[in-house]
């Protein structure tokens, strides 16, 4: 199973805002929604060797070999013109990395780790690899004291869970919206599995974190909030609700047209459900 | 002479300086008008290119640069020579401490060191509630601050868990002062995870405390233990360092034809001049400056030969890349493995050097590297090893790309690690981060919370919006209170520098 592989848009050795601590991050190409939204839609799809990348590269570090994209990250000066091109909002810098590959960037760094987070894109979308890289993480007896993370938007359903959270500490999970309408328009998706999977972690232990990106105009109508302090009060009031605020770093198209939340704004929202019994309400250390 | 007698008249003038700062640049200028201690040709020519740098500590060293008195001693024994008693009370034994300050010297007249305070002051704590404790630490802490205003000054603490540590964390992230400037020595076998976390959720806080790794330091020095003074330099206590002389590692590199050259020629030849030019000023101020004959030496607060000499060396990140490009290689410094490995293999010629180098009237008869933090005046040369502001790598990967060389800087080297300020929220991934530099072998980790008010700058605290001030020239904090709208119109004295300075940084005036 280590050999089992999967496929990686960027991994940090330092992140301290994906759980607790300092924390390996392995972000995972792909996502099973396509929110407006996205502070990272490059993430969101799967390259396709179109090869419209290639000319946009001023370096020379993507070409066609055997009508497959190969990318030279030793020539790579990261100016992302790549992903800006990509019509498929998809990554030609992408790697394969094998469980065993992560297990080393591990005990590499492991003096500086709490743990390691799967985020993505949406880590579930390859859920072999990350139940088995979590499998190994537990079973290796030097790194068996890292906690096992993922950031996920909660798609996965119940059989999923099953298989994953026997090896995993705790979910960040993000709910995008609560009406259903709404969240169809923002993700593409129906909100169902995302509701239902808080449910299953929640009962399970495992949900670290819910959070909600609030968006002025979007997300942070009365009729959301409200939806969100019953949804929270049903899972116990200690659930942990982490307020994000939408900026534009890195969205693209028509949600560029809508406002940025503010601080001002956010702390409104935080004290709403503070207000309404909600104890443990986390707001961003930084406004952009 | 009509040259020195307008400079001299300019300080006295000066609009921006108070009395103190004018008394201290005036008594400067008149040391440098005795000769220098003799150098031999080769060793001046190298000074006068600076390819060697005496810190500009003045040309008649008459007291060391660094003292680092042993406290315990007033605080046992009283004094006979400043007439003080033995303090019996916690209140007794601060006021002791505060008075004993005013007669330490150091290289800019201001103490760098003053004490290991928690075991100092324990002692006298039995009988003191937590409330008085509180109270007589702050009080204590403003003195610190209003009094002995340089950012140099330097408090230790740990590493035991106890009640005055605690209390000075307390005070230090409540006042967010920039003096003193505070060190928690840091044992895993000694210190608990509680007051480890402590320290670090004050990083978050204030940029305070700076953490050393507190069994690879007494290891370096002996039973009567060290202090961490200055911009952390590591050094004997009840001793200290008589001189800091540094080589401009850069200056070296571009005297050099190629790698080989390097190491070969060029830089043993530089590293000798360095100890010739700390070897007069030792001379000076053991043979002829009657420095010992102090009460500090009688008293026993020093010992002579507990005095080191600092062997600096800076501008490591230029030195490998201007060789790296002389081999026609691409690789940066900090981020390529043959350049970091082509520092590391700088780092261990000028250890072994400094280990073989025998020098008289210095403690155990060798000098201690030092990675230097830099000068005001220092232009595109960047402090010690660091790689250069604003290039470095995240977090782990900077440590990792330095850890290697702290083995062989035995009296201090420092690097600054600059987090955004989204670890506010997060202050268990500082404390993994310190753990994680400890575990590859820092001797020392100090980080600054970009966000932070309290921030430092080569290794001395300074605070951003005291900078914003006098940039936008409306004077410092201090300052303000001093500012009435008659003053406001004299442009000078906007500029005055700030209250609170790193004395050291600056090496004379006008500069």
């Amino acid at each position: 199973m280590n050999s089992t592989q999967a496929t990686v848009s960027k991994i940090l050795n330092f992140s301290c805002v994906d759980g607790p601590g300092n924390r390996l991050v392995i972000f995972l190409q792909g996502c099973n929604f396509n929110c407006s939204a996205c502070h990272n839609p490059h993430t969101i799809g799967q390259c396709n060797n179109c090869g419209e990348c290639i000319p946009a590269c001023h370096v020379n570090a993507l070409s066609l070999v055997d009508g497959v994209i190969e990318f030279d990250p030793q020539n790579c000066d990261q100016c992302d013109a790549c992903i800006e091109v990509c019509p498929i909002s998809a990554n030609p810098m992408v790697r394969r990395y094998t469980v065993a590959e992560i297990l080393e960037l591990a005990r590499e760094h492991k003096p500086f780790l709490s743990g390691i987070t799967v985020s993505g894109g949406e880590a579930t979308q390859q859920l072999k690899f990350v139940v088995d890289l979590f499998a190994a993480v537990k079973a290796d007896s030097e790194l068996a004291d890292l906690t096992c993370f993922i950031d996920s938007n909660g798609h996965l359903g119940a059989s999923g869970w099953e298989k994953l959270l026997p090896v995993t500490d705790g979910v960040m999970l993000d709910i995008k919206a609560f009406g259903k309408a709404r969240h169809r328009q923002l993700t593409g998706k129906d909100n169902d599995r995302s509701l239902q999977s808080a449910r299953i972690l929640q009962a399970a232990g495992k949900l670290y974190e819910l959070r909600y990106l609030l968006i002025p105009g979007e997300t942070d109508s009365d009729d959301e909030l409200d939806q969100l302090t019953d949804f929270a009060h049903r899972l116990g009031t200690d659930v942990q609700i982490k307020l994000n605020a939408f900026q534009h770093h890195g969205v693209r198209g028509a949600a560029l047209e809508w406002e940025k939340a503010s601080e001002n704004g956010v702390n409104i929202v935080a004290d709403r459900l503070r207000a309404a019994g909600i104890s443990k309400v986390v707001t961003p250390a930084v406004f952009v | 002479m009509q040259d020195v007698i307008s400079k001299l008249s300019n300080i006295a003038t000066d609009s921006t300086l108070s009395p103190a700062q004018k008394a201290h640049f005036l008594s400067l200028e008149a040391e440098n008008l005795l000769p220098y201690p003799a150098l031999d040709t080769a060793t001046q020519e190298a000074l006068d290119a600076r390819v060697i740098c005496d810190m500009y500590e003045g040309h008649a060293p008459y007291r060391p640069r660094y003292v680092l008195p042993d406290y315990s001693v007033v605080l046992k024994n009283g004094s006979e020579y400043l007439e003080l008693p033995a303090p019996q009370t916690l209140a007794e034994a601060i006021n002791t401490l505060m008075i004993a300050y005013h007669h330490v010297p150091s290289i800019t007249g201001m103490p760098v060191y003053i004490g290991q305070l928690d075991e100092l002051l324990l002692p006298f704590c039995d009988d003191v509630s937590d409330d008085d404790l509180y109270q007589q630490i702050k009080l204590f802490w403003r003195y610190l601050d209003r009094t002995l205003p340089d950012a140099f000054m330097h408090a230790n603490i740990g590493p035991s868990d106890n009640r005055v540590a605690r209390t000075i964390l307390r005070v230090d992230a409540e006042l967010k002062q920039i003096a003193p400037n505070l060190t928690f020595f840091y044992d895993p076998d000694i210190s608990s995870e509680q007051i480890l976390a402590i320290a670090t959720n004050n990083i978050v806080e204030c940029s305070k405390p700076h953490i050393a790794n507190h069994p690879v330091h007494a290891d370096t020095f002996d039973e009567r233990g060290y202090g961490i003074v200055s911009c952390y330099n590591a050094l004997p206590l009840a001793g200290g360092s008589s001189t800091l002389t540094r080589v401009n590692l850069k200056e070296v590199a571009l005297r050099s034809e190629s790698e080989a050259d390097f190491f070969e020629n060029v830089l043993p030849n530089y590293l000798e001049l360095n100890f010739r030019l700390a070897e007069s000023r030792v001379d000076y101020l053991f043979n002829k400056s009657n420095f010992f004959n102090s009460f500090l030496v009688e008293e026993g607060w020093i010992e002579r030969d507990r005095f080191t000499v600092m062997y600096g060396i800076f501008a490591m990140a230029e030195a490998v890349n201007i060789l790296q490009e002389k081999e026609q290689r691409s690789g940066q410094y900090g981020f390529d493995r043959v350049a970091n490995d082509l520092g590391l293999k700088i780092s261990k010629l000028l250890a072994d050097t400094v280990a073989q180098r025998p020098m008289e009237n210095v403690w155990r008869g060798r000098a201690m590297l030092h990675s230097q933090a830099g000068l005001s005046i220092d232009v595109d040369a960047t402090p010690g090893i660091r790689i250069p502001y604003g290039t470095e790598p995240d977090p782990v990967s900077h440590i990792e790309a330095l850890a290697r060389h702290h083995q062989y800087y035995h009296s201090g080297i420092s690097e600054i690690l600059t987090l955004d300020e989204t670890i506010k929220s997060n202050p268990e991934a500082m404390l993994q981060l310190c753990k994680g530099a400890f575990a590859c072998g820092f001797r020392e980790f100090t980080a600054n919370v970009a966000s932070n008010d309290l921030v430092r700058v080569t290794g001395f605290m300074v605070r951003l919006s005291d900078i914003k001030k006098f940039n936008a020239k409306q004077g410092s904090r201090s300052n303000t209170t001093v500012l009435g709208a008659e003053a406001a119109e004299n442009v000078g004295i906007l500029e005055r520098r700030p209250r609170v300075v790193g004395n050291e940084l600056y090496p004379g005036y006008g500069q």
